[in-house]
């Protein structure tokens, strides 16, 4: 009944293609924003940043990386972690060589050096799709990983092979070391996150955004009204390596402070982006969104649930929690194999019409 | 047929039909050892509806890939506004203003009908990167210019109710509609046509008969068009070529194809005695 479209007419092409055509949308997004933005930052404490909103931020980055590749353009890639490494090297190197530069500079520069490092990983979808592809992305995680293992000069010669990210401030507040504080750290993570979505959004429903879909959906039907596959694949592989660099440098220097590159930015962390995508909803911002809160904080709601409220020990639920992420995983896919966005997509359509039922 | 010349000629219902757009001189086309095409010329001119027919096997749809760029013909030439063509990709071939739809639709199944058609003007897109990225500038008002341009083909084609409905779920005689739609919005100097009717009952040949003539004569693209529905061909187009196992066998208005004895042949088969 409040949510309809009835009545709100739209008179201009402008505003009939804006992100959110229906009045409650827009205001949910407002109210949602402004609680983002004006309330979290005054009560968020230790456990919430560095358990949830953090760490759910930074995936829902790497996620909207991925599902511009893989959603959007088609590509499927496994090279997910490798790329996040790449962006966590880039902002040590350049935290450690330019100290005196600000660490947003460094965090964009490093999503700018994965973005060239995803390119050259992406030169092989010109001629190979799909599964050959992704075999392909893995060779950029494997080698990525063992580059960065193997090469001193890019863990600065420190006898662990680890890197440790140095205190940077941002408006004299420390968002990277130890001397960062919750909210801090949340609102760098949240205003990179806001920004990343709000240009995906961009790009996607714009020029670009139609050739990744031409070519994700039909690549010769793409070629013949003109899209240059080359250049179309090219973009989305550097754009989404961009996104996913961003994703790796706040990883590291924001929420992990300290990494090794196999056990940070692994195989696992390309499976887990890439299940983030898969449940939230390919071809989706929402979608990302949705799907990294989903693996971010079921794991912690079912150890809150299973230590807090039953009293299990540690190791069980922590074994437990795996068995049921993984069968919960598998039943949501069947049931809603298109994801999350999906479901609320659903939702939405079945709202406009309540309570008729035509 | 009036007398044909250098500049053209007036056809049976008085259109004034202008110089020659596209010429395919001595065109042959392989694969392997197979000949598909084996040494056809003819031309298109500017504004007439020029049909491709021939059997099945014939080497049509080859002759609209060689056309559109998909297939490099090995010997001959294809001559475009006056201008020997080199070999181009597809994507360089649309940027000169030849738009096609397929045999069996090409469409993008996972976007609106909206989307799919304003991909048909992607070349006329050319906010940069940033503008895009922020959409402020030129990528929002670019957008908006080129919507409008796209509901005019909406509207001209009658599909104003299904605008915003996923490709996916649409029947196929729509589809074939939305698919010319994604074609003409490129606005294109000569639409290739393959099989548009294909499969469609006598209603939706009706419809997408008329779309075809209303193209042509209110914004004046030429067509080309290949289609086995021998009435729809004699009614529709200027003048026609048939093609039969890669040969061209006849060329000239419909009534001159009708009476020609070796397509009779090819259609009706001949007695080997």
């Amino acid at each position: 009944m409040i949510y309809r479209e009835a009545g709100d007419f739209k008179t201009s092409y402008r505003d009939d293609s804006q992100t959110f055509p229906i009045r409650l949308d827009r205001w949910g997004y407002y109210a949602i924003m402004a609680v983002a933005f004006g309330i979290i930052p005054f009560v968020i404490n230790d456990y919430w940043a560095n358990a949830v909103l953090v760490p759910f931020l930074i995936y829902a980055i790497a996620a909207l990386g991925l599902n511009v590749l893989t959603g959007y353009a088609g590509q499927v890639s496994l090279g997910t972690g490798g790329f996040m490494a790449v962006g966590a090297y880039a902002v040590y190197k350049l935290m450690t060589s330019f100290p005196d530069v600000s660490i947003v500079i460094h965090i964009l520069l490093a999503g700018g050096i994965t973005a060239g490092v995803g390119v050259l990983f992406g030169l092989p979808s010109l001629r190979i799709k799909g599964f050959y592809l992704a075999v392909a992305t893995l060779a950029a995680q494997f080698f990525l990983v063992w580059l960065f293992n193997k090469v001193p000069w890019f863990y600065n010669y420190s006898a662990s092979g680890q890197i440790t990210s140095p205190t940077r401030t941002v408006f004299d507040q420390a968002v990277t070391g130890p001397a960062a504080t919750a909210p801090a750290k949340y609102l760098i993570c949240l205003v990179f996150a806001f920004a990343l979505a709000w240009l995906a959004r961009n790009l996607t429903r714009g020029s670009l955004g139609r050739k990744w879909m031409a070519i994700r959906d039909m690549d010769i039907a793409a070629e013949i009204i003109g899209v240059n596959p080359l250049r179309a694949k090219l973009s989305a592989f550097a754009v989404s390596s961009f996104f996913i660099g961003i994703a790796g440098a706040l990883l590291f220097a924001v929420y992990l402070g300290a990494a090794e590159v196999g056990e940070a930015f692994g195989i696992n962390k390309s499976f887990l982006v890439l299940f983030m995508i898969i449940i939230g909803g390919l071809g989706s911002i929402f979608g990302s969104f949705a799907g990294a809160a989903f693996l971010v904080l079921l794991p912690v709601l079912l150890k809150n649930f299973l230590v807090g409220n039953m009293g299990w020990p540690t190791d069980l639920a922590a074994h437990i929690e795996l068995m049921i992420v993984g069968a919960l995983i598998v039943t949501f896919l069947i049931v809603e194999p298109h994801g999350l966005a999906r479901l609320w997509r659903l939702a939405k359509d079945k709202l406009r019409l309540w309570p008729f039922p035509h | 047929m009036n007398a044909m010349t250098q500049d053209g000629y007036v056809t049976a219902d008085g259109r004034q039909i202008g110089p020659v757009v596209m010429e395919l001189k001595n065109i042959t086309l392989r694969f392997g050892g197979v000949v598909a095409i084996k040494d056809i010329s003819f031309d298109i001119r500017q504004g007439e509806i020029r049909a491709i027919i021939g059997p099945n096997g014939a080497g049509k749809s080859s002759m609209l890939n060689v056309i559109s760029g998909f297939y490099h013909p090995q010997d001959g030439q294809v001559i475009f506004k006056g201008q020997p063509r080199p070999a181009m990709k597809p994507y360089q071939v649309a940027r000169l203003g030849i738009a096609r739809t397929f045999q069996n639709i090409a469409l993008f199944d996972g976007m609106s009908v909206l989307d799919n058609i304003m991909t048909g003007r992607l070349n006329k897109m050319k906010a940069g990167f940033l503008s895009q990225a922020i959409w402020w500038g030129a990528a929002e008002r670019e957008e908006n210019e080129n919507r409008a341009a796209v509901e005019r083909i909406i509207d001209f084609l009658e599909i104003q109710n299904i605008r915003k409905t996923p490709v996916g779920r649409l029947p196929y005689g729509l589809k074939k509609r939305v698919e010319l739609a994604r074609a003409l919005a490129a606005e294109p100097n000569l639409l290739l046509l393959d099989e548009p009717m294909a499969g469609m009952n006598v209603e939706e040949k009706e419809d997408m008969s008329r779309f075809i003539l209303s193209v042509n004569d209110e914004f004046g693209t030429t067509i080309c068009l290949i289609e086995h529905d021998m009435g729809v061909v004699m009614d529709l187009s200027d003048r026609v070529v048939v093609m039969d196992y890669g040969k061209k066998i006849g060329d000239g208005t419909p009534a001159e194809v009708r009476s020609n004895q070796a397509v009779i042949d090819a259609y009706l088969g001949v007695a080997h005695d």
